[in-house]
């Protein structure tokens, strides 16, 4: 995903000369075709995100249009005042590249597991929130908003699933449904959306048919095609690899919330193992509960449970 | 063709005008932060007052200012005023309801290229105005004025570091070395004797001047044309009102009827 995000933005940077790549030192065999092609336009700021995020707001007040490169953590937590005070006050186009997102540098620990960029990023008015799926989507993403007005943040897997699944399919303010079933709703975002797509496939096998809904694009919110799938939907779960406070799941339940919609809901999100226990990508994904087997477990349960849950609270044991 | 000269022939900008109007405006608002806005008013005066190329607010190639000392915003509205570029309506709007003069700057007023406030920032976003400068080609240099307590934010230095490296010889920095912060002395809190050190080591050309002589701050101004320049100013918190000065309680207090005529006839009575 990062190296058809790097190709798409070097074929932009030919078409305009505005495009400028920073990095805060990270990157090693990805930005490499970009620092190649356009020396002038690439510089490492050094191991220093404020400033990254300081200098793309200069830069894009002078007409350029800045990309800022480092792992997701980095390249939102540690800046985020700078995020908020420069290209989100100023209303300038700076992008943020966030690359990782999730438990994506799984063995790095703690500090690289990027779970709260999409909350921190959507509650900045004016920031726009992508997830692509796989790699065809995110040069999809970028090649649909890399112009835009407004500030953006890209939110990219270190690596792509091993088979696209997007169909290099992207649009503003819209989900995209993957898969239709009437049994479960099952939506998702970013890199995970591929293994819900397993997941879905294992559901089919047992005779629940579900419907696969990928949100690549979290700000501005697909609100509409969210309303028309849970409206239809029987039961809701939703896989994000991101904790749960403030990230696809909590977006999910403010439409269900505000559209009035009861629906048998849960959310599947990343914790932390704690106590100072890690491991790898795969290992935190399956003790979140994020991996097909235990996502259309997850999925099995909640239908399981809304056939037992009654149509109307029995009030009769109240005075 | 050194274009300084003819900018120096032009007249200052009156640092007893600027004085006046801070203690004009913060007595009417009833608010604070006018120790620190005094501090900086003979800088402002050099760089408002010639050493800036500012042709009209609207030129996307006059110098950029970037006031890292948000809370000094008063200095520069009146700087502004006195330059034309804010009517006296809108100078005596400040700290008002609906109005565009906060006690920290926005850039929706014309004329102020950022918004600034929290410490820390504002030598970052001056650094990415210089580079973009050199990147496009533009004959442009960018001002950051920044306070001595803002010296204790990193952020600065990833700043600093980047523009000695960058040899951004287009980027003029004026400290406000006032020796004080909002609790206490400098000198207690974070002391800051190796300043003129710090940034020479970062690549920096460093100038110290007394902050309170706008001819020698405008001299000082002078960009070194091979590195970036910083040009550590001497100044005094409250300058010019005798029982404001290097008092801590006047970056917080608004003034009585008292305080203020007090104020007022102390400061006109200084150049």
């Amino acid at each position: 995903m990062r190296h058809e995000f790097i190709a798409k933005l070097c074929e932009l940077a030919a078409r305009d000369p505005r495009i400028m790549l920073l990095t805060a030192d990270l990157g090693f065999s990805v930005v490499e075709p970009f620092a190649q092609a356009y020396p002038d336009r690439f510089v490492n700021v050094g191991v220093a995100e404020q400033n990254m995020i300081g200098l793309a707001t200069g830069l894009a007040e002078a007409g350029l249009l800045p990309f800022c490169y480092s792992i997701a953590t980095f390249a939102t937590l540690r800046p985020y005042e700078f995020i908020r005070n420069g290209p989100i006050a100023h209303e300038l186009p700076v992008r943020i590249i966030g690359v990782g997102g999730g438990f994506d540098y799984g063995t790095g620990g703690s500090t690289h597991h990027s779970l709260e960029d999409i909350a921190v990023m959507r509650a900045l008015a004016g920031m726009m929130v992508l997830a692509p799926i796989d790699g065809p989507q995110a040069a999809a993403a970028l090649e649909r908003v890399w112009s835009a007005p407004s500030p953006v943040y890209f939110r990219l897997g270190k690596d792509s699933p091993r088979v696209a699944i997007s169909g290099g399919q992207f649009e503003l303010g819209r989900a995209q449904t993957m898969r239709r079933g009437a049994g479960v709703l099952l939506i998702s975002t970013g890199a995970l959306v591929a293994e819900t797509m397993t997941a879905a496939e294992a559901l089919a096998s047992g005779g629940v048919q579900a419907t696969v809904l990928s949100v690549p694009c979290l700000a501005p919110a697909p609100l509409a095609d969210l309303r028309t799938a849970l409206a239809d939907a029987n039961a809701v779960l939703t896989i994000e690899a991101h904790q749960q406070a403030g990230g696809l799941g909590s977006l999910v339940a403010e439409v269900l919330a505000e559209a009035g919609l009861a629906r048998p809901f849960r959310r599947l999100a990343a914790t932390q193992p704690g106590a100072g226990r890690g491991g790898s990508a795969a290992w935190l994904m399956e003790r979140s509960g994020l991996t097909a087997g235990r996502i259309a477990s997850a999925a099995r349960e909640l239908l399981l449970l809304s056939r037992h849950e009654p149509d109307s609270v029995d009030h009769s044991t109240h005075p | 063709m050194e274009p300084d000269q003819a900018l120096a022939d032009q007249q200052i900008l009156s640092s007893r005008a600027l004085r006046k109007l801070i203690l004009e405006e913060s007595y009417r608002a009833h608010v604070g932060h006018i120790g620190s806005a005094l501090s900086v008013v003979d800088i402002l005066a050099a760089l408002y007052g010639g050493a800036m190329r500012l042709n009209s607010p609207d030129d996307p190639d006059r110098d950029r200012f970037v006031l890292g000392k948000g809370h000094a915003a008063l200095a520069l509205y009146a700087a502004l005023f006195l330059r034309g570029w804010l009517g006296r309506a809108e100078l005596a709007s400040y700290c008002a309801d609906d109005s565009r003069l906060g006690v920290h700057p926005t850039h929706h007023l014309p004329g102020v290229d950022f918004s600034t406030g929290s410490l820390g920032l504002g030598l970052s976003i001056g650094t990415g105005s210089a580079l973009a400068a050199r990147l496009l080609g533009k004959d442009r240099r960018t001002y950051v004025l920044l306070s001595d307590a803002e010296c204790n934010e990193g952020s600065t230095w990833e700043a600093a570091m980047f523009a000695g490296h960058h040899r951004l010889a287009n980027l003029i920095v004026v400290v406000d070395v006032n020796g004080q912060q909002a609790l206490g002395p400098t000198a207690e809190i974070m002391n800051q004797t190796r300043m003129p050190e710090l940034w020479s080591s970062c690549g920096w050309a460093v100038r110290e001047v007394d902050g309170h002589a706008p001819a020698a701050v405008r001299e000082a101004i002078r960009p070194h044309h091979q590195q970036p320049l910083v040009v550590l100013a001497r100044t005094i918190s409250g300058r010019g009102v005798s029982f404001m000065e290097r008092q801590v309680r006047w970056h917080y207090l608004p003034m009585s009827d008292e305080q203020y005529a007090m104020a007022l006839a102390e400061s006109e009575a200084l150049l």
